[in-house]
């Protein structure tokens, strides 16, 4: 566990120092006590892979005292019974309409366009943690086999719903914003809707799979 | 209930509060006024509560239509604000006849002008605030910035209302400021000497790439850490970003939650509303300071923007 001030009202916890399983569950341990005994200095809390983001309200508390709090917190962590798993499962329409880049990424890997789609549908995915926009989930880890870096020149649009890669991360566009991973694919589905219950389709620590659809499947379900 | 009518709504204009923070778990940032502390006096002025929601406007301000009245403040940056042709007093309680037209300007000064109506405005809100998050669409006025003809509906006003005007020694406290203050990043160990002696000593340009999402600055180069990429991690507001070119990112309220950019430095909290008043081709600077010294200022900051003799004169 390392301390790190983000800001004079910000501080980052680290759980590990790289992208692991394990890491992760001690980052959703920790954010599991928060959200359930918030301490009154807390006002926002932002997960990651390896890290939790803490802001603070800076009159009633400093970093000192944070990180004393959270040490306490941590120790605790362990005694949580585990979460339950949801597996969520997302429809995707591989079309080359819907997914620009799939042909590239087939390429770079000598593979044909179905064996790509054949790699993305085949695991099951981990949510590590939603960030960067409403609703967008960090999906992980995609096989060797289909990961490719992203775009060097970001699209100034991604249209909502986008089936994406990165590295080895995946993850579904929530809403048409800029972005730099490459689209392979398309659901149907809101994965952010204001007003449902919750909001976001995806929750950190879910398991995610994708679920290959025609087009005409895509066309009924946004009918 | 008393309502306003946008007749023309400027470059930008939405409704904003204080945000909505807490839901950074759902990939969810904050919002709210990008200058929160004139947000806060507006309302202050027309006996609103601090956090009410109001109309934040941007370089260009709109022109509004109060058919049943009411009284308003405006502050934040000069768009030369009349009331039915005559100059209004900015940073002052004004009472707004029946009928009458308020109508803004381009901006003389800094980037963002806020209007807060006594009773406040009316909208439904999203996670618990008024905010407008345009990325995703949500919150504020149907999730977007206001246009010609949007009707807005104002809550009741309270019943006894003083007419106040902010003092002239806090407004020149809060004066927006060229050089900004920064504490360090959480990766700011990882630049070079060189890198963080050419940032401490570089004068940095706003581009018009410029928005609540972030400031885009423009200066020679920044060289990033020699150690490559990072972790995505999450992001504080006020995070002083280097891109792998070099250029530096200042995050704003929109901002996205997470980011794997490394953060030479972060802007404090008593400068984070000077970040909502710079316009594009303004050159700012950074100058460090201490946690503890940002802490102290923050401390007294909020002691004074909560006593209302320190406020009004």
């Amino acid at each position: 566990m390392r301390f790190c001030a983000a800001s004079d009202q910000a501080m980052l916890i680290y759980l590990g120092e790289e992208i692991s399983l394990e890491a992760h569950e001690r980052v959703l341990s920790l954010l599991r006590l928060l959200q359930q005994e918030p301490p009154a200095w807390l006002r926002n809390v932002q997960p990651a892979y390896c890290s939790l983001m803490v802001t603070f309200d800076a009159t009633r508390v400093d970093h000192a005292e944070v990180e004393s709090v959270l040490r306490g917190f941590e120790q605790r962590a362990d005694s949580l019974p585990p979460p339950k798993q949801r597996i969520v499962e997302i429809p995707v329409c591989y079309d080359s309409e819907f997914g620009p880049d799939l042909e590239d990424v087939a390429r770079a890997h000598h593979l044909t366009r179905r064996e790509v789609v054949r790699f993305h549908t085949l695991r099951v995915y981990h949510a590590y943690f939603l960030g960067f926009a409403p609703g967008f989930a960090y999906l992980g880890d995609l096989p060797d086999e289909i990961a490719t870096p992203r775009l060097d020149v970001p699209r100034k649009q991604v249209p909502a719903g986008s089936v994406a890669i990165a590295g080895k991360q995946t993850a579904v566009y929530p809403f048409e914003t800029p972005g730099g991973w490459r689209l392979i694919g398309r659901t149907p589905l809101h994965v952010f809707k204001p007003g449902r219950k919750p909001m976001q389709f995806i929750s950190m620590g879910d398991q995610v799979r994708f679920r290959p659809i025609s087009r005409n499947k895509f066309l009924e379900f946004t009918a | 209930m008393s309502f306003l009518v946008v007749k023309t709504p400027g470059l930008l204009t939405t409704v904003q509060d204080l945000g909505r923070p807490g839901f950074g778990p759902i990939g969810v940032s904050p919002a709210g006024a990008a200058d929160p502390i004139a947000l806060r006096l507006a309302n202050l002025l027309v006996g609103n509560e601090p956090g009410a929601a109001a109309l934040e406007m941007t370089l260009l301000g709109g022109s509004f239509a109060f058919p049943e009245g009411g009284t308003v403040a405006i502050t934040g940056a000069d768009m030369s604000p009349t009331l039915n042709g005559q100059q209004l007093e900015m940073w002052a309680t004004n009472p707004i006849p029946r009928g009458a037209q308020l109508a803004l300007r381009p901006t003389k000064n800094y980037a963002r002008s806020y209007l807060a109506v006594s009773g406040g405005l009316q909208v439904k809100p999203f996670l618990g605030s008024a905010s407008t998050h345009l990325l995703s669409g949500t919150g504020g006025f149907k999730g977007r910035a206001l246009r010609k003809g949007d009707v807005i509906q104002i809550g009741a006003p309270p019943r006894k209302l003083l007419r106040r005007r902010v003092s002239h020694g806090l407004l020149v406290s809060l004066k927006p400021r060229k050089v900004l203050r920064v504490t360090d990043g959480p990766q700011a160990d990882q630049f070079s000497r060189e890198a963080r002696e050419a940032f401490a000593r570089q004068t940095f340009s706003v581009t018009e790439h410029s928005d609540r999402l972030g400031l885009r600055l423009e200066a020679p180069a920044i060289p990033s850490p020699p150690s490559g990429s990072m972790i995505t991690e999450g992001v504080s507001l006020g995070a002083v970003q280097i891109t792998p070119s070099g250029q530096a990112i200042i995050l704003g309220v929109d901002q996205q939650t997470t980011g794997g950019y490394p953060k030479i430095a972060n802007v404090i909290g008593v400068d984070l509303h000077r970040i909502g008043q710079l316009r594009p081709h303004t050159d700012i600077r950074f100058e460090r300071t201490s946690l503890t010294v940002a802490r102290a200022l923050w401390i007294e900051r909020e002691r004074i923007l909560t006593s209302t003799e320190h406020i009004f004169v």
